[in-house]
């Protein structure tokens, strides 16, 4: 037991960019084993998968039916499990995404394997060991893995997605599958959120408002902050969220989403324990805030202490000028 | 209708972290245990769920110490009816022997519900509820945000990545709960002078350990952050050179 299987995600018919770090972190555990790496897809017809080799797979199943557009979590998970079994691989290496934080548990539990979730390093060497942060990022626990198989969940934007210099051809295999007979539970539609910006989650740049926007039209100059990087997301503190400023699926927290993007604003936001759980692993932090006190500043990497809104449309002007030029 | 909620006693999120003297567990001095947040949004949607049949019960079901009798309490003061202690020194690292201890516990309840919260805020797995329902066989639906239920059947939303997912399901069935879902209730004076009275049963179980052993339990790098570049909007000049040189963000 020494192969790895990398369970890998697509949106409206592409493969997630969160998969191309699925498949590298996966290498690495399959050479510090001495295996390699098959790949598993369940989706509907037609996803390009051609990058799947060059980040180091050698075999691709892929279980493909026009129902598999949404999530089926049974069917899904029944796909994952019957190739796990088939492959006898020593570990499952999935994306903690809101797919995987669903799929990943009903693979271990239906496998009665161990899970270690949301790790944000994984070192493979004969045995695996993992990093997985424990009370929202107040401390960080390392834990080897005693028995195989094991599945493992990957917090997004951890681990940097590597592709391997030689042209690795990937055999694409049919694997059998389709919808419950029996559904119990079905997703039946999306719904798409009003505006068309990306998820927190998933941005290279968020920008995040708080309470020191005073009412919610003032997200509009974090708007505009966000469309003049054009790679961003609005992100909200819980305060504005409960009072109703923002959606709670902006909520950056412990109550709210996990980021760890390139770059990382907080702006009129304090600092509090609970926000900090969910921003602290972001590559590059910024703070705005006219308290020169506040804690925020204390995890920032660079500050401006003074009114965000003199300073907001300042900054959306020169973000313009130096993405422009 | 009969509703289970498994609930986990965890350290408050105020609570500062200090690793104990064996470098694998914190150090509990001072440390105050809450009910898990997302716990309390699914003792809130059991308690309505209830209310809306007309009749029921909802149990309150936490593995742990003695400790969680505690927390069990506050559960029972919010209005649930009785409580059970899975009662062990200490749970699994890995989330599969949680899971099977309380599905243990689960089968054969005739629950038509049974709810956790997403997530523990302590170990952060985001995983038991989902675990459960997949021993029992049961369907499930995570992380929610939003229910209805009518007539044997439910229709659940949760986030996800730019969208939010809708899901139907057939009682009985596991739900996980996310913020967002209600509003959860405080427990009036009446409701904990009654709690003391409600039902409390205390089981001896045994955890197993799981594949899942702890090298070590450290605290994250502090990041090398506070550098104020200057204030009011004349100081965005330097931040943009900041981004473009020293971090190549821009
Ligand atoms: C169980 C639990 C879970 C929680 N989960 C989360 C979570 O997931 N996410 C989260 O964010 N919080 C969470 N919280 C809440 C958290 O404790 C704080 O209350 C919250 O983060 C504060 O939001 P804020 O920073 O926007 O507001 P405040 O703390 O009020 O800060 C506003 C800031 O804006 C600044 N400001 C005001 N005016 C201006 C101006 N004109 N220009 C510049 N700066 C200005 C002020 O100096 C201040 O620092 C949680 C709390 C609990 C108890
Ligand atoms: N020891 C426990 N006792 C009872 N319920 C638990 C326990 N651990 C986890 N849970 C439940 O499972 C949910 C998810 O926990 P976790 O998978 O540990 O993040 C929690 O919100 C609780 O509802």
């Amino acid at each position: 037991m020494a192969g790895v299987l990398a369970v890998l995600e697509q949106r409206d018919g592409a493969l997630k960019k969160v998969s191309h770090e699925v498949l590298t972190a996966a290498h690495g555990v399959a050479g510090g084993l001495g295996g390699s790496v098959e790949a598993i897809l369940v989706a509907p017809p037609g996803v390009d998968t051609d990058s799947v080799g060059a980040f180091g797979a050698e075999k691709l199943f892929v279980v493909a039916h026009e129902e598999f557009k949404l999530y089926q979590p049974e069917p899904y998970a029944t796909a994952v499990v019957e190739r796990a079994k088939s492959g006898g691989y020593a570990a499952v290496v999935l994306a903690a995404t809101a797919m995987g934080k669903d799929l990943g548990p009903r693979i271990a539990a239906r496998l009665a394997c161990p899970l270690a979730a949301d790790v944000t390093a994984i070192e493979a060497n004969g045995g695996i060991k993992v990093t997985r942060p424990l009370y929202a990022g107040k401390a960080l626990s390392e834990l080897s893995i005693t028995s195989a198989p094991c599945v493992i969940s990957l917090r997004p934007n951890v681990f940097t997605a590597k592709e391997h210099p030689q042209e690795a051809v990937v055999e694409v295999v049919a694997a059998p599958g389709g919808p419950d007979a029996e559904v119990r539970a079905r997703t039946v539609e999306v719904k798409e959120p009003e505006s068309a910006r990306l998820d927190v989650s998933e941005a290279a740049v968020v920008v995040s408002g708080g309470r020191g926007l005073k009412e919610s039209d003032g997200f509009k100059l974090i708007e505009d902050l966000v469309d003049a990087f054009g790679n961003a997301a609005v992100g909200a503190s819980r305060a504005v969220v409960d009072a109703g400023w923002r959606p709670h699926s902006d909520q950056v927290g412990q109550t709210g989403k996990t980021v760890s993007p390139q770059l990382y604003f907080a702006i009129g936001i304090s600092g509090a324990i609970q926000h900090l759980a969910g921003m602290r692993t972001s590559k590059v932090i910024v703070a705005i805030n006219k308290d020169k006190d506040a804690p925020i500043f204390k995890v920032a990497d660079y500050g401006i202490v003074g009114d965000l809104f003199e300073i907001l449309p300042r900054l959306t002007e020169e973000v313009s000028k130096a993405r422009g030029s | 209708m009969k509703v289970a909620v498994c609930i986990k006693r965890v350290p408050d999120t105020e609570a500062r972290i200090k690793i104990g003297s064996d470098g694998k567990s914190i150090d509990e001095t001072g440390v105050k245990f809450v009910l898990n947040p997302y716990d309390e949004y699914a003792v809130e949607e059991a308690l309505k769920l209830k209310e809306q049949a007309g009749s029921g019960e909802v149990v309150i079901i936490a593995l742990g110490s003695d400790a969680s009798q505690e927390t069990i309490r506050t559960a029972l003061a919010m209005g649930a009816d009785r409580g059970v202690l899975l009662k062990t020194d200490a749970v699994s690292l890995d989330p599969v022997a949680n899971a099977q201890a309380l599905a243990g516990e689960l089968e054969g309840g005739a629950y038509d519900l049974i709810l956790f919260g997403k997530l523990a805020v302590d170990d952060s797995s985001q995983a038991v509820g989902t675990m459960v329902a997949e021993l029992l066989g049961m369907p499930s639906v995570s992380a929610i945000s939003h229910l209805q239920i009518a007539d044997g059947k439910g229709r659940a939303e949760r986030e996800i990545e730019g969208g939010v997912e809708v899901v139907e399901f057939q009682l009985p069935a596991v739900l996980t709960a996310e913020k967002g879902l209600n509003e959860p209730r405080y427990p009036a004076l009446r409701g904990i002078m009654l709690a003391k009275k409600k039902p409390l049963e205390v089981k001896d179980v045994e955890v197993g350990e799981g594949g899942v052993t702890m090298g070590a339990l450290e605290l994250p790098a502090p990041r090398a952050g506070g550098r104020i570049l200057g204030e009011g909007p004349d100081a965005v000049p330097a931040l943009i050179e900041a981004l473009r040189t020293e971090v190549k963000v821009l």
